[in-house]
């Protein structure tokens, strides 16, 4: 039943010609944001053969451009969320599978995975460019993997804070203005004190940058990949709740 | 189960902040029902359906679908359940086919049944042709029918149907009206709308809400002896003295209109035709006979503007 849900949000996702643009404009910028870095490590590359030890691929290319990435779909995520739940509540679609024997917890996590399918497309289409590295060189899959692994939990997590700012209103323009707004606090949060103050550090703990750069330098910590599982399944059980709740009031 | 109620509602009440939109309101639904719900806008007509299909919790009271509780058990009494709200909820970018294929999927139907469901619920509304035509492309009755195609595609022992006709074309009307026609046979339907004559033509029951209350509640055969005549118009070339009209027998009252009419109030026996007896025998020349009763209108207006019953309410716009 999930995945009946899932598959329709993901193709009605595909049957409009948002989905089609912005898989176009974002890896149109990241394969030039690739190639920019390909460039880079080509000049850098003399002075790196004389170093025992150095930079390989997967430092100088894919965590750049993985960082990059994550950036870019902090962008885009509210565009993708913004309609599920809003614009089903607006058009009055969403009573389809109120009086379907279909619970709120099956209603909210086939949405959630439709809209988590169509970033893993787009995550498949991005690693397949540092993967055309292999045909030339050597590059550490180690490292390709866990920087994968964390930008596949980031987007997660940024699906699941859209998913519940979709559910809060049936406007999906302010859906997608206050995803963004939560989605760039939390990336920037850690900014409000470099210092090493006891209040500072637990900003840099709320900060989903802070547990991205590790992933990226191929450091697997279970607490980074607990915070972004907390996140989401947080945000899923308050987009729940906030269904529930919906039925409730008027 | 067949003598069972299919639906049974009982004391339900709903609340939106200050407002009350429903008032204890209780009723019973049978298979082979088609029960019609009619009251003014803002009467709660919708409130209620919406919480008898799982759409709105309601504020107190019980629901049963089929012998199910749809608050302990929502998942196996929405299996009961076909639903069609004001606006029907449709997927614009999908065909009608997938549509309908995704509404088979959601209300559980086997793999191996939902083209058969499909099939079905396509020929009984009519849509056999636009099968592979996007819904946003279809017309409004067409989008309708899709609506009603989704509702009935489980094959559910309830169908509730929130004004089906709205904007349709009268051919469309009369066929939407014989399919509702031929659903009650085996489903039981509750149909609200504030068109009265389809109230006639379709409803074997009638209810009417006014300000969340039920305040009338019928078979459609007692809402017609409650319509019955009372009262002959005719009308005369030589119009005949009142008091030998009185004569007749029956006759309670007589009372002249303009133009050489008569309005004769009887009670038991209809005088009809010893009027007309009478008329050929002494050359009244009666050339136009009419029986008068009150309509479904009249009995609805009495019901849902006697206002004075409420002293506390406010407002009486209405």
């Amino acid at each position: 039943m999930i995945f009946t849900i899932a598959a329709r949000e993901l193709r009605s996702l595909f049957l409009s010609p948002l989905a089609w643009a912005i898989l176009a404009v974002t890896l149109f910028i990241l394969a030039y944001l690739f190639l920019t870095q390909i460039e880079a490590f080509i000049g850098l590359q003399p002075r790196l053969a004389a170093i025992k030890g150095a930079p390989g691929v997967a430092d100088i290319i894919v965590a750049p451009l993985l960082a990059d990435a994550a950036v870019i779909l902090l962008l885009i995520t509210p565009l993708i969320t913004m309609r599920s739940i809003s614009e089903e509540r607006r058009n009055r679609t969403i009573s389809l599978l109120f009086s379907a024997p279909v619970s709120m917890t099956e209603i909210v996590i086939g949405k959630y995975l439709g809209i988590l399918s169509f970033f893993i497309i787009l995550l498949a289409l991005l690693a397949l460019m540092p993967l055309s590295l292999l045909a030339g060189t050597d590059l550490d899959l180690g490292k390709l993997a866990a920087g994968l692994l964390g930008l596949t939990l980031v987007v997660a997590a940024f699906s699941a804070i859209g998913l519940y700012m979709s559910s809060l209103t049936e406007q999906p323009t302010v859906a997608a203005v206050t995803t963004f707004g939560l989605l760039l606090l939390l990336w920037i949060v850690d900014w409000a004190g470099t210092t090493e103050a006891a209040g500072s550090s637990m900003l840099a703990q709320l900060s989903m940058l802070r547990h991205y750069e590790p992933l990226l330098k191929g450091l697997f910590n279970s607490t980074d990949v607990a915070y972004y599982l907390l996140i989401i399944l947080l945000f899923i059980g308050f987009t729940i709740r906030r269904m529930d709740a919906s039925r409730l009031q008027h | 189960m067949s003598r069972q109620a299919l639906v049974q509602v009982k004391h339900l009440t709903r609340y939106y902040s200050q407002t009350c939109a429903v008032n204890d309101v209780s009723f019973d639904l049978a298979r082979g029902e088609v029960l019609g719900f009619l009251g003014p806008n803002g009467a709660g007509k919708s409130s209620t359906m919406q919480m008898i299909s799982g759409n709105l919790a309601p504020g107190a009271g019980q629901i049963s679908i089929a012998g199910i509780d749809l608050l302990e058990k929502p998942k196996q009494a929405k299996r009961e359940i076909g639903y069609l709200p004001e606006q029907p909820p449709l997927y614009r970018e999908l065909t009608v086919d997938e549509f309908l294929r995704y509404c088979a999927r959601l209300n559980r139907i086997r793999r191996s049944h939902i083209g058969n469901a499909v099939a079905t619920a396509k020929e009984r509304t009519g849509l056999g042709d636009v099968g592979r035509r996007l819904i946003d492309n279809l017309s409004k009755g067409y989008q309708q029918r899709v609506g009603i195609a989704q509702a009935i595609i489980h094959n559910p022992a309830v169908v509730i149907l929130d004004e089906p006709t709205v904007g349709l074309d009268p051919l469309q009307i009369r066929e939407i009206r014989a399919l509702i026609c031929e659903l009650g046979k085996e489903h039981g339907i509750i149909l609200s709308t504030h068109i009265l004559p389809e109230v006639q033509a379709t409803c074997s029951r009638v209810q009417i809400i006014n300000r969340g209350k039920l305040v009338f509640s019928d078979t459609t055969a007692g809402l017609e002896s409650r319509m019955n005549a009372t009262a002959l118009i005719a009308a005369f070339h030589s119009a005949p003295d009142l008091a030998a009209l009185q004569q007749l027998a029956g006759v309670e009252r007589v009372e002249p209109l303009p133009g050489n009419r008569v309005r004769l109030h009887y009670d038991d026996s209809n005088p009809a035709e010893a009027l007309v007896e009478q008329s050929v025998a002494q050359r009244w020349r009666l050339h136009e006979l009419t029986p008068e009763g009150r309509t479904l209108e009249q009995i609805f207006i009495e019901l849902t503007c006697s206002e004075e019953q409420y002293p506390h309410s406010g407002d009486s716009s209405q």
